[in-house]
């Protein structure tokens, strides 16, 4: 909190030499604007620049390593035996530590060592914020007074505050970058851990998956098993069942919207598939849970077939409806690009609307369509809530759509909620399976992106 | 296409039949068919899942509530008569609620009965009457007849949720509470009012008093963290894009990485999240600025696509006017174009918004699924956002958090429904065609 006031008073010492450079300028020239190079305003953001940048860098690179280094002073001021603990015990009595010098309550009753490190930690957060605040307003003061010292008339200000601005914007569209360097190495780091205990080709092909390892060496079954398998094999089946319900209901209604419908039509039913599109998926999930699931197992019971509560069919059906608008705006998309000269050509030749539907215009928008279906079902692969509230928790290899079986995205969910050690394989397997799911949708995306590209057929 | 060359040219002659003419006609009906069958199967899908949700969720939007007559001993409340609030706020109400209820049923004896009986009101309904004392210590002393809440399964039971007329092991309300609760309606002191508790309250483990207030606050701050950061940052990306990029390999890859960046999956972010916040940077777990960034990163690509294609189509010619008249590069984009291509970007940033609002997965991955039960003051408080709070409910146990998952939904919805119609008319009013 009195890191976002420090903030706060430097954005308004910036305000004030706004302020400052302008009436400087201003007075130089005794108040006609025309003498100067740039507007005053320019020379405003000069100086507002020159004094509120260095400072705020300083108090933003601060907060992000403070807490690492007095993490580190505090384990280095703790007695021999609580440095030689483990690494995870280090880590909860540091949280411990922590926590009791900001007051809440913690896990355990301090003893005198733990209420004196408590006591020096404060001691060194009070220091640290006092050392920062005093650095960065001496830094906006010093920038302040270099930067009054610069106004002149003649001083090129202009220039100089966009290219600031050209900085900062070319920064901003980075950011995307670092997002996807963020991720592809946090991924690969926890994953290169897993693949130290587990080999990657156990992982990739091994046909069991019991993640459970064991709290005692001698308990049994209790090793951990990760053949990946039955989990890659659930997700392909869910995803099929959801592709069999989205592809043909959202390319039917695509082609029906954009060929045979009325304006009128059109105007009512398209918001309502982008209503489908919009529902949060937990609704949907929840949908499955509740209404669908209980509903198939019903009717499966009629049937004498026995359907499990939380089938693969229940959660691949839901996920498919989600899909439906997906499919069916991005293949409208492609159909209504299809040059109206085409169509034309085959009316003449007698063939009928529908004909003309399936031998001209669908095979001049495949490309689209596929890269529809191709982005369609990277979308179900990396769908998260329907399945972790429809479908199974257990791994079971089977290919009956009545049965329950578990995805990727499941897995990553369970093995990551709740309380967990985070340097266990088990933790470390969630990752690894991040590293896949990543994988394989970004193959999905680009094949698509190829595909599109690559067997566009140009008309025009 | 193939077997054509296969037929020999004299045999190449179009079908022109009557039967086959009907055939193709039939056909053309049938294409049809399957289209419209397409759209109403999703149109109806739709509104079975709405209306499932609405009929399970109505009913949480009352509460059954129970009239006490409740006298307020004083020697209970305030033995020192100083009426010192902290005295008045640890005093046992609990026991005179529950000598309120054992006035109305007197023969009423045993434990097992008479827990029974405890159990047609919530167990919150202390709290109710100390509230009412703190407000107004001078009811100390009176008899007052206090309208508490019922407990959950007495609430199921009163709407209707729970049958009458199953074996008594199978049901959740024992006979003999339906008996007393039937005495108590015929007396006139069973009522259902709207449930404010809902809108008010934290997450409890007691149906009766949870409410969705502090989810609601949750992904209100969480928001906040998002538009602050993904908002300025994505309008930025994009007016460097368009305006000021050169045409090289880096922005190429730039362009390529924001439109995989889209069709990553979402809960790939909170793994990102996870690793990076949480464990590298040690930032706190369920916070609403840890939830609110990687929310922020994974809307970026949405708000830069859409600022692009609102910035791509003002004109070119209002930035050559600009530029004429003598104004600098930047100069012609912030004072002119941006201007102008401003209702595109915050149609853009709504629906973003929107999608954020209604994501779950990511924050399921920083820890933002723990139950906590006070309101988040602060970025930095432990927090929950509401689909989170819906995914929650749909995973307790108790009957009657089925309604109140279903109520939360219906909430969430109407969020987004605004939000959605928001950009829908800021997009009709503000859009211009060039």
């Amino acid at each position: 909190m009195n890191s976002l006031i420090l903030i706060a008073i430097l954005l308004l010492f910036m305000v004030f030499a706004y302020q400052l450079g302008r009436r400087r300028v201003l007075s130089k020239v005794g108040g006609d604007a025309r003498e100067l190079h740039s507007l005053p305003g320019y020379y405003g953001a000069y100086v507002a620049l020159l004094c509120g940048l260095p400072a705020l860098l300083i108090v933003i690179l601060w907060l992000a390593f403070e807490p690492q280094i007095i993490e580190s002073i505090l384990v280095n001021g703790l007695p021999a035996a609580a440095q030689a603990l483990p690494s995870g015990e280090l880590s909860l009595l540091v949280n411990d530590i922590r926590n009791i010098a900001t007051g809440n309550i913690s896990s355990r009753t301090p003893d005198a060592a733990v209420l004196a490190a408590a006591e020096r930690y404060n001691d060194l957060r009070g220091t640290s914020f006092a050392a920062m605040a005093v650095l960065g307003l001496a830094a906006a003061i010093a920038g302040l007074a270099f930067a009054r010292g610069r106004i002149q008339p003649n001083l090129r200000a202009r220039p100089v505050v966009e290219s600031v601005v050209h900085w900062t914007l070319l920064i901003a569209s980075v950011i995307a970058v670092l997002t996807t360097v963020g991720i592809v190495l946090s991924l690969l780091f926890e994953s290169v851990r897993f693949f130290q205990t587990v080999s990657p080709f156990e992982f990739l092909f091994g046909l069991n998956w019991s993640p459970q390892t064991a709290l005692r060496e001698d308990q049994v079954g209790g090793s951990g098993t990760f053949g990946a398998v039955p989990i890659f094999a659930g997700t392909l089946l869910i995803t099929v069942i959801a592709m069999i319900v989205a592809v043909p209901i959202g390319l039917l209604s695509a082609i029906y919207m954009a060929e045979y419908a009325s304006p009128a039509v059109r105007s009512i039913v398209k918001p309502l598939l982008e209503i489908l599109a919009g529902i949060p998926t937990v609704v949907y999930g929840f949908f499955a849970a509740l209404t669908i699931g209980p509903a198939l197992r019903g009717f499966g019971e009629t049937l004498g077939i026995g359907v499990a509560s939380e089938s693969a069919l229940a959660a691949g059906l839901v996920m498919g409806v989600m899909i439906i608008p997906f499919v069916s705006s991005l293949s409208d998309d492609v159909i209504n690009a299809v040059p109206q000269s085409l169509r034309d050509g085959a009316y003449a030749l007698g063939a009928t609307q529908s004909e003309t539907v399936r031998k001209v215009v669908l095979p001049a928008a495949l490309h689209g369509i596929v890269g529809a279906v191709l982005l369609a079902v990277s979308r179900a692969i990396g769908e998260t809530m329907i399945v972790v509230m429809a479908a199974g928790l257990a791994a079971n290899l089977t290919a009956n759509p009545f049965e329950a079986v578990t995805t990727v995205t499941v897995q990553i969910v369970t093995l990551l909620v709740g309380d967990q050690e985070f340097d266990s394989a088990k933790t470390l397997a969630a990752f690894a399976l991040g590293l896949v799911l990543f994988l394989v949708t970004l193959a999905l995306n680009i094949i698509a992106l190829v595909v599109v590209r690559r067997y566009r057929e140009e008309y025009d | 296409m193939t077997d054509l060359a296969a037929i020999p040219v004299s045999q190449r002659k179009p079908d022109l039949s009557e039967a086959q003419l009907r055939r193709r006609y039939r056909a053309e009906a049938r294409f049809r068919l399957y289209g419209v069958a397409a759209i109403l199967f999703a149109v109806g899908i739709l509104a079975l899942l709405l209306g499932s949700i609405v009929s399970t969720g109505f009913s949480a939007f009352t509460q059954t509530e129970i009239a006490l007559d409740i006298e307020l001993d004083p020697a209970t409340i305030d033995p020192a008569g100083a009426r010192d609030p902290d005295v008045l706020a640890s005093a046992n109400y609990r026991k005179i609620v529950r000598a309120g209820l054992t006035e109305l049923f007197p023969d009423v004896s045993g434990r097992r009965t008479k827990r029974d009986l405890n159990r047609l009101i919530s167990s919150g309904a202390d709290l109710t009457l100390r509230d009412r004392v703190l407000a107004n210590p001078s009811i100390i002393g009176t008899t007052l007849r206090i309208w508490v809440k019922s407990s959950a399964d007495i609430d199921s039971f009163n709407k209707g949720q729970i049958p009458r007329d199953v074996v008594e092991a199978d049901r959740r309300v024992k006979d003999n509470q339906i008996t007393w609760f039937d005495a108590l309606a015929a007396d006139d002191r069973v009522r259902r009012s709207f449930n404010t508790t809902l809108f008010t309250a934290g997450d409890s483990r007691e149906p009766e008093q949870a409410g969705i207030w502090g989810a609601a606050v949750g992904s209100f701050l969480t928001l906040i963290v998002t538009l602050a950061l993904s908002f300025p940052v994505g309008v930025m990306a994009a007016v460097y894009l368009e305006a000021f990029a050169p045409k090289n390999r880096w922005t190429d890859l730039i362009e390529v990485n924001i439109n995989n960046l889209a069709a990553v999956p979402s809960i790939v972010f909170g793994l990102l999240g996870l690793a990076v916040f949480l464990n590298f940077f040690g930032l706190p777990r369920s916070a609403p600025v840890v939830g609110g960034t990687v929310l922020a990163l994974m809307t970026l690509p949405t708000i830069i696509i859409a600022g692009r294609a609102a910035l791509n189509a003002v004109p070119p010619s209002i930035r050559e006017a600009a530029l004429a008249m003598g104004a600098s590069p930047l100069q012609a984009i912030t004072h002119h174009v941006l201007p102008l291509a401003m209702p595109g970007i915050l149609t853009g940033t709504i629906i973003g918004m929107a999608r954020a609002l209604g994501e779950t997965a990511p924050l399921l991955m920083i820890g933002m699924v723990a139950f906590i039960v006070d309101i988040p003051r602060t970025f930095t408080d432990p927090a929950t956002v509401l689909p989170v709070q819906v995914f929650l409910w749909a995973d307790a146990p108790e009957r009657a958090f089925v309604e109140k998952t279903s109520a939360a939904i219906l909430v969430l919805l109407a969020f987004l429904i605004a939000m959605n119609l928001a950009a829908v008319i800021l997009r009709k009013k503000f859009e211009r065609r060039w």
